[in-house]
């Protein structure tokens, strides 16, 4: 019979559960599993990139399968946000407030994780490794609990700028990006290595995502009398950058590209693969379609794991070997946790990495975090196109520290 | 002055493609008395199928035409299955299905041929002139458009195909009273549309590549130099595409900069337009009640 003290005493039990749960113990973690939740992209535009969550559930899978970490099997949650991040905060929240995961891993996307920074850090939800480029995940001030994964965009640019003041110290740069974060990071990269020099030296121009070309764009560099050139665009764009200066006629001294359009089938081949020769890129991955690492030990690793656990999986495919890379790299934290999966400590360890080496970053290059630097990766080796595929050439350069 | 000069000629070759584009939205217009928001994605799906043909081993031009006719049954088919029975409701229904129509075609166009940057074929040289200010193509498709805006002035003008069709769009009712069919007409204005669109899609691939959303951006222009030359009027709206492509290209070099040359664009418009609502070459049309 419903009366007011059994309304009270249930309104009362309502308001302590909460409580309880939490004091029960740390949240995400039992004595048997614990729970990591991340976002992929596995349906809409970005569709490509599920390949990297695909290999992380046959990962965690094959984790538990040789018996788990610390006594526990890995419960790996792994959502799809389609790549639009009013369904990433959908899905966070869910991940956090309904399954009540331990923490978030390798959520992709630059606009989704952006949509979530903010939510993840007041809830003290460590945030590890985002798939995404962007430099603002380095910034332990304000977040302390996100930290990105590969090398940022203004890395990029830095190592850009410093192999170009070591080969011409008296360059003139310009600058094609794109009017947004992404775009932005690159001419923040340059300033950082450029200093008060950078209005004497650089000269920039945006586009956006709306124009039909970016001609106009090239044809006011090329004039500008700019003697190299960085490329920060999205794909279709840096096609036709490609195309546009060469057959303006305009061959730069150096032409850097961004890593994130360096796709052959969609970039190069498109422009015109021999109208690209000589232009510049960095990479941190082994490719696995460079046949110079057919007998690297790491590759070899990433070859077996594959056949054994995706057979039936593309091995051209890059994302892979990056995926299996932060899937180790994630493995080393919960090694260093040893046992304790508080989110204090999980965020603890991931800022506590010295220099782990994981098999499919190019060799010499390592993860390093702590306290203040919250960019794991922080070195690149540069590549040439020579017409058919990326060569790498010298050795690493690090990022400028700022 | 000589960086004038190419910017001129490089605001000309991407006026070219607001030109082709805009075209097909004076078709629409003028067969239907609204705009169709889903054009750009409708052209977009329409180069996919082209490309496909080509790929499949068609000759070009073959492609070409088959993509023409494909594209005109689907415009068609569209009109009929989903203007036909709204054909009644206000404005909004309409722009509710072209709003819907946008969101299921690009997806429809990601899902089938996926997302990833393809390169097109040209018909035209493909080489680079005056020292690569502009391409083989850009001049042959300029060609192009333009003889697509003869055959759309001389049908609007001279066939009596034209006359009924425009007669639909201005005064249905009186139109039907006279004996034209005027659900037909629509149905036609549709596909004549859709199929100009096509040729846009097929002309403005090679420049800027194709993928699910190339069109996002130039419909915009398109539709910006549409109402600037006056969207009754073929000829008005290819002078405005033009018109945008120098406009921005020197705005945003020597006046306001890259990152506001769009706002520099779409402003000039508005001006022009509170002069002269009807665009520069629009017929003002003055109805007696």
């Amino acid at each position: 019979m419903l009366n007011r003290r059994s309304l009270l005493a249930s309104g009362a039990a309502l308001l302590a559960a909460p409580s309880i749960v939490k004091a029960q113990t740390v949240v995400g973690v039992t004595s048997e599993e614990i729970k990591i939740g991340s976002i992929m992209p596995y349906s809409g535009p970005a569709s490509a990139y599920g390949a990297i969550g695909r290999l992380q559930q046959a990962f965690f899978k094959g984790v538990n399968e040789a018996g788990g970490i610390s006594g526990r099997r890995i419960n790996f949650l792994s959502l799809d946000d389609g790549y639009q991040p009013p369904k990433t905060v959908e899905q966070t929240r869910r991940l956090v407030e309904q399954d009540r995961v331990a923490f978030l891993f390798n959520t992709l996307g630059t606009p989704g994780n952006t949509a979530i920074q903010r939510y993840v850090n007041q809830r003290k939800v460590p945030h590890l490794f985002l798939a995404t480029g962007a430099d603002k995940w380095a910034d332990p001030q304000n977040f302390p609990w996100t930290i990105g994964y590969q090398p940022s965009y203004r890395t990029e640019a830095q190592i850009f700028t410093k192999y170009m003041l070591e080969n011409d110290r008296n360059a003139k740069l310009g600058i094609l990006y794109q009017n947004d974060d992404f775009g932005k990071d690159y001419i923040a990269g340059v300033r950082d290595v450029l200093g008060a020099r950078f209005d004497a030296v650089v000269k920039t121009v945006s586009y956006e995502v709306t124009d039909a070309t970016i001609d106009s764009q090239v044809v006011q560099l090329h004039g500008s009398g700019v003697d190299c050139l960085l490329t920060a665009a999205t794909p279709k764009f840096a096609a036709q950058t490609i195309r546009k200066v060469h057959d303006i006629g305009w061959r730069p001294k150096m032409h850097f590209l961004t890593d994130v359009s360096i796709s052959v089938g969609s970039v190069m081949n498109p422009a015109g693969p021999e109208k690209g020769v000589g232009i510049l890129t960095a990479a941190y991955l082994k490719e696995p379609t460079d046949p110079t690492w057919q007998a690297d030990p790491g590759m070899q690793e990433w070859r077996a794991w594959m056949v054994k656990h995706m057979p039936d999986a593309d091995q051209t495919d890059g994302n892979f070997v990056y995926s299996y890379g932060v899937s180790k790299c994630l493995m080393q934290v919960l090694t260093q946790c040893n046992g304790d999966f508080s989110r204090e400590n999980v965020m603890k360890q991931a800022t506590s990495l010295n220099n782990v080496a994981i098999p499919t970053l190019i060799n010499g290059i390592t993860v390093g975090t702590s306290a203040s630097n919250f960019h794991p990766i922080r070195k690149m080796q540069l590549a040439k196109w020579d017409g058919k595929t990326w060569e790498r050439f010298g050795g690493l350069i690090e990022g400028a520290n700022v | 002055m000589n960086g004038f000069l190419h910017q001129v000629i490089a605001g000309i070759a991407t006026g070219g493609i607001y030109a082709s584009v805009a075209l097909a939205l004076v078709m629409i217009y003028q067969a239907t008395h609204h705009v169709n928001f889903a054009q750009g994605e409708m052209a977009t799906f329409s180069t996919y199928i082209a490309l496909t043909l080509v790929n499949a081993g068609w000759p070009f031009w073959l492609a070409f035409l088959a993509t023409v006719a494909i594209s005109f049954c689907l415009g068609v088919m569209i009109e009929r299955v989903l203007m036909r029975p709204v054909a009644n409701a206000s404005v909004l229904t309409h722009v509710g299905v072209f709003i819907g129509l946008v969101l299921v075609v690009s997806n429809l166009t990601g899902w089938v041929f996926d997302y990833t940057v393809k390169p097109f074929p040209t018909p035209f040289h493909d080489g680079p002139l005056l020292g690569g200010l502009i391409s083989g193509h850009e001049l042959g498709s300029t060609a192009v458009t333009l003889v697509v805006l003869g055959l759309v002035f001389l049908f609007f003008r001279y066939t009596r195909l034209g006359l009924a069709m425009r007669a639909a769009a201005y005064n249905p009712a009186s139109a039907r009273l006279v004996g034209v069919r005027v659900g037909w007409m629509l149905a036609l204005g549709w596909g004549l549309a859709a199929a100009i669109g096509a040729i846009a899609g097929i002309m403005v691939a090679p420049v800027v590549f194709l993928e699910p959303n190339m069109m996002l951006g130039i419909l915009l222009y398109a539709f910006a130099g549409a109402l600037l030359g006056g969207i009754d009027n073929p000829g008005g709206a290819v002078i405005g595409g033009f018109a945008v492509g120098v406009i921005e290209n020197l705005g945003g070099t020597y006046i306001v900069g890259t990152e506001l040359k769009l706002t520099l664009a779409l402003v000039i418009i508005i001006g022009v337009l509170l002069v002269r609502p009807a665009g520069l070459f629009g017929r003002v049309v003055l109805s007696r009640v």
